[in-house]
């Protein structure tokens, strides 16, 4: 690893570790809140789903804070792979911002239409969350499958994108998010919802380590050089580190998930399924380093210039932590189970 | 030179569009949620001084209101953070290095303080105490400036670039931070549009106390809002046309062909007239129908009857702004602030006159200016940023060498859907605002409908359990039983 960074200048590689840590947690913050969207349809009752939608209602626009940043922050760190990753995955960008549009204001609309109007709003939430994590899903598969770059232009075609992985990858992200939620729902609900979300959670769960062999696999496929990475000595060390510890918290998680009632123990699969999003993701991170758009661009070449990563290095520092320090005490503000019954209007 | 260069001018004309159109949605939330997060700190901070429930209804009543118009600005302002890589990958990358640290330094500072206490704020009324219900409104509030702060400096500066190199693929160097963010247009602006931000709110709340005083006249609350907002037009108007005049007075400066554009005037003299009305024809470079007054241009731009003000034919055509539309956009503003402005004076005078609550005339009056605030915005977002063209970055980067090398037909796809899309669902929330405003506020203002319920730590069985239920008493006392 440091063979590939010695002589090089440090601060690209500083900027590369928090940009991975602002869409790991874009990822894992926001990924249960789109989540808990996609479970619409299967909680039909309006009761359960004003719960669903109030265990997320105070932190969510938090949590998408964060895919600001993850924007922003590409643009002020490596404004050349800014450039050409939005061009080069065009649709599936402008899809994705339709559909955090349409879920993003359903959190105030269902409360604010008339009641013949609010299923409407249920359907926008439901498929606004569906339609953003499809999108997310498939521009990361598409940065795995290689962007084509002339001159810090994107040169591909405004179809390149499509193909069977990316696809894939969409539906993975989806139910991988699905996965999120229902375990998070497991965590802060209680009685027949909660029940029910010890079933979803079960068989996600099982949907989510196949989705991530799959994935895995075929990512290794598509690229030699990310399996030769994988199994070159001593590199296997660590690569193997990922699936083994996945196995690992799989056990947890089903051990979490095998009781009767309510108690400590929900959160448990909830921070499985966490788990598994990070190792994928360092997993992801470990295969494409030095890479920033793949096979293209590495993070010399689309860094900033000196000073901008400084001054900006400056705000990431100071704010990154104040930011998770009131994110966290807004969570602990409104944490414990919501219980149905609250009085709306 | 890079790619975009050859872009076709449908394509810089359909990226040109979308971004008119998603910008100009966009700037209305945030200018509405910038004064309203300051006048809800402003009643939170009057009601703990002196305990009247009128205070704390207003408070309640605005915070719904507030809420909904935030979650438009937050989902309308993403699509901004991503159109600018989307549709303008030449200008995001030549303008990366200055532009995006700028961007990202907003989002650390604003976005992240505003949403990190928006919930407490809306949802925490209820669950944590007074001091710190004040501490997170006011952090919003102080959110919503910062913001402001940090895009106005990144626009001021597209506006008046300073403080930067060309480096070796064409990207421009930041060599001075200080001088990027404090540049000479930005003090002007950010003062503007700040005041602009309140006034448009005090407009929107005057509409609004005046609404349900000509269906009330003693209803409390809406009193208490239409007094606290013809206070703020009454005083706020004439320091912002002050401020406008001093901007105006820093574009003949640093933009004198935006102020050409502006004003209409196509040929260099001194003693500019000032043109009431015209058509501006840019083929013959002149103004069709033109009525005017001598000299008078130049006495507001030079405070001299005799200054010289540089026509549009001191620059080449090619670099000649979009004068039509610069030039009405222009009147539209100064002829909507000045309607602004005798508001407040009116309201000035039945004040002293002590008929401010018993003149149904003036209350229909203020109902019709209800949106005048934002109209004032529109077109005066219009104007600068017409008035900067054919340039993205003033005199250094052309709009043409700006845009994506994304197809025409991806443009059009796009176009098509945000317009349809942003129709549908900032209409309905538009409505949906219109029709909590519609409601009459009153004592008893219930708190926000999607309340999540009361902590149930205590229900769940096991190592959380021992803690019962606690008895949370709401602030003020009692302010009426939710209704079921």
């Amino acid at each position: 690893m440091m063979s590939l960074i010695s002589g090089h200048p440090i601060l690209p590689v500083i900027w590369a570790c928090i940009m991975a840590f602002v869409i790991l947690a874009y990822v894992t913050l926001d990924g249960f809140d789109l989540g808990v969207g996609m479970l619409f349809p299967v909680a039909p009752d309006p009761h359960d789903r004003d719960v669903m939608v109030n265990t997320i209602a105070p932190v969510w626009d938090g949590n998408e804070t964060w895919l600001v940043l993850g924007g922003s922050g590409l643009y002020g760190a490596f404004p050349a792979a800014y450039s050409v990753i939005l061009p080069s995955i065009y649709p599936l960008v402008i899809l994705m911002l339709m559909g955090l549009i349409f879920r993003g204001v359903a959190f105030e609309f269902r409360f604010r239409a008339i009641e013949a109007q609010r299923h409407w709003w249920d359907w926008s939430f439901f498929g606004g969350s569906v339609i953003a994590a499809f999108c997310q899903g498939a521009i990361l598969g598409a940065l795995i499958q290689g962007t084509k770059v002339v001159n810090f232009q994107f040169a591909g075609g405004s179809f390149d994108w499509l193909t069977p992985f990316t696809i894939f990858c969409g539906f993975a992200v989806v139910l991988g998010y699905a996965l999120l939620g229902a375990s998070w729902l497991l965590w802060r609900t209680t009685g027949t919802l909660h029940a029910k979300m010890q079933r979803h959670t079960f068989i996600l769960g099982i949907v989510m380590l196949a989705m991530l062999a799959i994935v895995s696999l075929w990512t290794g496929l598509l690229n030699a050089n990310f399996m030769h990475r994988w199994f070159a000595w001593p590199g296997i060390l660590a690569s193997a580190a990922a699936p083994i510890l996945s196995v690992v918290l799989a056990v947890i998680f089903f051990r979490g998930l095998a009781h009767d009632h309510a108690g400590e123990h929900d959160r448990v699969p909830f921070f499985c399924a966490l788990g598994w999003f990070v190792l994928g993701f360092l997993g992801l991170g470990y295969s494409i380093f030095p890479m920033i758009v793949p096979p293209s661009l590495d993070i010399w070449q689309a860094a900033s210039v000196h000073s901008s990563q400084v001054f900006l290095l400056v705000g990431a520092v100071v704010m990154i932590p104040l930011i998770l320090g009131y994110n966290a005490m807004s969570y602990y503000i409104f944490r414990g189970k919501i219980e149905p019954g609250a009085h709306y209007h | 030179m890079s790619a975009a260069a050859a872009a076709p001018a449908l394509a810089v004309l359909l990226a040109r569009g979308q971004f008119g159109f998603t910008i100009a949605f966009h700037i209305l939330f945030p200018a509405f949620s910038i004064g309203l997060a300051s006048y809800l700190a402003v009643l939170e901070v009057l009601w703990l001084i002196t305990g009247r429930e009128a205070y704390m209804a207003a408070f309640r009543y605005w915070l719904k209101i507030f809420s909904v118009g935030f979650a438009m600005g937050v989902v309308s302002g993403l699509v901004m953070a991503y159109e600018i890589g989307a549709n303008w990958s030449g200008y995001s990358f030549k303008a990366g290095p200055i532009l995006g640290p700028l961007l990202a330094w907003e989002t650390l500072t604003a976005f992240f303080l505003e949403a990190g206490f928006l919930g407490i704020m809306i949802f925490g009324l209820e669950r944590v105490g007074k001091k710190l219900h004040m501490f997170a409104t006011s952090m919003v509030a102080i959110g919503t400036l910062i913001s402001a702060t940090w895009i106005l400096m990144a626009n001021s500066w597209m506006q008046t670039p300073v403080g930067f190199a060309i480096g070796k693929n064409g990207e421009f160097v930041p060599t001075d931070w200080l001088a990027i963010c404090f540049n000479p247009s930005f003090p002007f602006r950010w003062v503007h549009m700040v005041i602009a931000a309140y006034m448009s709110v005090a407009f929107v709340v005057g509409a609004v106390g005046a609404f349900h005083l000509l269906r009330d006249r003693r209803n409390e609350v809406a009193r208490l809002m239409f007094s606290m907002a013809m206070w703020m037009a009454a005083l706020g108007m004439p320091v912002q046309i002050l401020a406008g005049d001093a901007q105006g007075r820093n574009t003949l400066e640093y933009q004198p062909a935006k102020i050409a554009a502006m004003e209409g005037d196509f040929t260099t003299q001194a003693g500019q007239p000032l043109v009431l009305f015209g058509l501006p024809n840019v083929a013959k470079a002149r103004n069709d129908y033109e009525i005017a007054i001598p000299k008078i241009g130049s006495m507001i731009l030079t405070h001299s009857l005799d200054g010289s003000v540089k026509g549009l034919d001191a620059f080449p055509k090619k670099d000649w702004p979009a004068v039509f539309v610069t030039f009405w956009a222009f009147r539209v503003m100064v002829g909507m602030g000045m309607l602004m402005f005798l508001l407040g004076l009116v309201s000035l005078w039945l004040r002293f006159r002590r008929r401010l609550f018993d003149t149904p005339l003036f209350h229909r009056a203020a109902m019709v200016m209800g949106p005048a605030g934002f109209i004032c915005i529109l077109a005066g977002w219009t104007t600068t940023e017409t008035g900067r063209q054919p340039w993205t970055v003033y005199g250094v980067l052309r709009t043409a060498d700006s845009v994506a090398p994304v197809t025409v037909h991806m443009l059009l796809f796009s176009c098509i859907l945000i317009v349809a899309i942003y129709t549908v669902v900032f209409g309905a929330g538009i409505r949906y605002l219109l029709a909590m405003m519609a409601n009459p506020p009153s004592l008893s203002e219930a708190p926000p409908a999607n309340d999540p319920p009361q902590r149930t730590q205590g229900i769940t069985p096991g190592p959380a359990g021992g803690e019962g239920k606690r008895h949370e008493t709401r602030p003020g006392g009692t302010f009426g039983v939710p209704a079921e």
